[in-house]
C-alpha cells in the first residue's frame, strides 16, 4: 500500500509540450535514416551512421517515453552494463564480418 | 522508505517494505525482463548484421515501393503509438481514467495497424519476391531465415503488447489496477518499440534496391 502511495508521488512531472518535441525528434532522425540508405557509401559507414542514429533514438526513447532520465542513479547503472554489452557485441563481431568479407575470392 | 532502506540495518532492509531504487517491485521486474529480452534481440541482430557484412552477394530485395514506404510508415506508426501510450501513462498520473483507457486504445490501434502493415508486406516478400523462410530467388539460404526470425520475433512481441494493453485497459475502466500496472505495460509498449527503432535499419535500410 505504502508502496503504491510512494510511487504514486514520485510520478515523473513532465509535460505534453516534452513529449511531442521527442516524437518530432524521432520522426525526424528516421527519415534522416530512410534518406541516408539511398545514398552511395560504403557499407561499413552506412552500418556505422545507422547504428549511431539508432543508439540516440534508442536513448531518448529510453531516457524520456521510459522515464530513466528521472530515475534513480542505481537503477540508469542496472540498465548501463546490458547497453554496454550490447555495443560491445557489435564492435567485436563487426571487423570481423568485414575482414571475413575481403578473404572471399 | 527509501531513507530507511539506506541507514536501516540489513535485516530492515531485506524484511519487506523497502523499495530498491525507490521504484515499485512489478516496475522493476519489467526493467530486469526488458534487459534480458534485449540481449536476446542483440544476440539475433548482431548475428543477422554479421551476415549481411560478410556476404558481397546478399540480397538487396526491398523496393522503395512498397518495401521501404511501407516499412517507414511502420516506423512511423510505432513511435506515434509511443507518443499515445506515454499520454496514457501521463493522463495515469492525474488520476483521469477515462483519458488513460482513450490513450491506450489509440496505441492498440496503432500497435494492429503496424501488424497489418507488416503482414501486408510479408505476403508481398513471399507472393511477389518469392522469398519465404527457406528460399528465395537469390539462393540465399540465410536471408530468409534471419528476416522472418528477427521480424517474426518482433511481430510477436507487438501482437502479444496489443493484448496486454487491452487487459490494461479493461481494468483500468473498471477501476482497477494503479498508476504502476499503466507505467509498466508502458515499458513493455516502449520496449518494443525500441527494438523496432533497430531493426528498420538493419535489416531494411540497409539491403534497398537501388536502381
Amino acid at each position: 500500500m505504502s508502496e503504491h502511495g510512494h510511487n504514486e508521488a514520485h510520478a515523473p512531472v513532465v509535460t505534453t509540450k516534452l513529449f511531442l518535441m521527442v516524437w518530432i525528434g524521432l520522426l525526424g532522425l528516421t527519415m534522416i535514416e530512410v534518406l541516408l540508405a539511398y545514398e552511395q557509401t560504403p557499407l561499413t559507414v552506412m552500418l556505422l551512421l545507422l547504428i549511431g542514429l539508432s543508439v540516440i533514438k534508442a536513448a531518448m526513447i529510453i531516457g524520456y517515453f521510459m522515464h530513466m532520465k528521472y530515475e534513480r542513479f542505481s537503477l540508469k547503472m542496472t540498465l548501463f552494463p546490458m547497453c554496454v554489452f550490447c555495443i560491445l557485441m557489435m564492435f567485436v563481431t563487426m571487423p570481423d564480418a568485414i575482414r571475413s568479407l575481403a578473404l572471399r575470392p | 522508505m527509501a531513507t530507511e532502506a539506506k541507514t536501516g540495518s540489513l535485516a530492515q532492509v531485506w524484511s519487506g517494505g523497502a523499495s530498491p531504487y525507490a521504484i515499485g517491485s512489478k516496475k522493476f521486474g519489467m526493467w530486469l525482463f526488458i534487459i534480458s529480452d534485449a540481449l536476446t534481440f542483440t544476440a539475433m541482430l548482431v548475428t543477422y548484421t554479421y551476415l549481411r557484412m560478410s556476404t558481397a552477394t546478399w540480397p538487396t530485395p526491398f523496393h522503395f515501393s512498397p518495401s521501404i514506404i511501407f516499412s517507414t510508415v511502420m516506423t512511423l506508426v510505432l513511435l506515434s503509438s509511443s507518443l499515445t501510450m506515454v499520454m496514457a501513462v501521463h493522463a495515469m498520473s492525474h488520476g483521469n481514467r477515462a483519458g488513460v483507457v482513450k490513450w491506450l486504445l489509440a496505441t492498440m490501434a496503432f500497435g494492429a495497424g503496424f501488424v497489418v502493415l507488416h503482414m501486408t508486406e510479408w505476403l508481398h516478400l513471399i507472393n511477389d519476391e518469392k522469398v519465404t523462410a527457406f528460399s528465395n530467388p537469390w539462393n540465399e539460404p540465410l536471408f530468409g531465415a534471419t528476416f522472418f526470425g528477427i521480424t517474426g520475433l518482433h511481430m510477436t512481441h507487438v501482437t502479444i503488447g496489443v493484448i496486454y494493453l487491452g487487459i490494461i485497459a479493461i481494468g483500468v475502466g473498471r477501476g482497477k489496477f494503479t498508476y504502476e500496472d499503466v507505467e509498466v505495460s508502458g515499458l513493455y509498449w516502449h520496449f518494443v518499440d525500441l527494438v523496432w527503432m533497430f531493426v528498420f535499419p538493419l535489416v531494411y535500410l540497409m539491403s534497398v534496391k537501388m536502381h
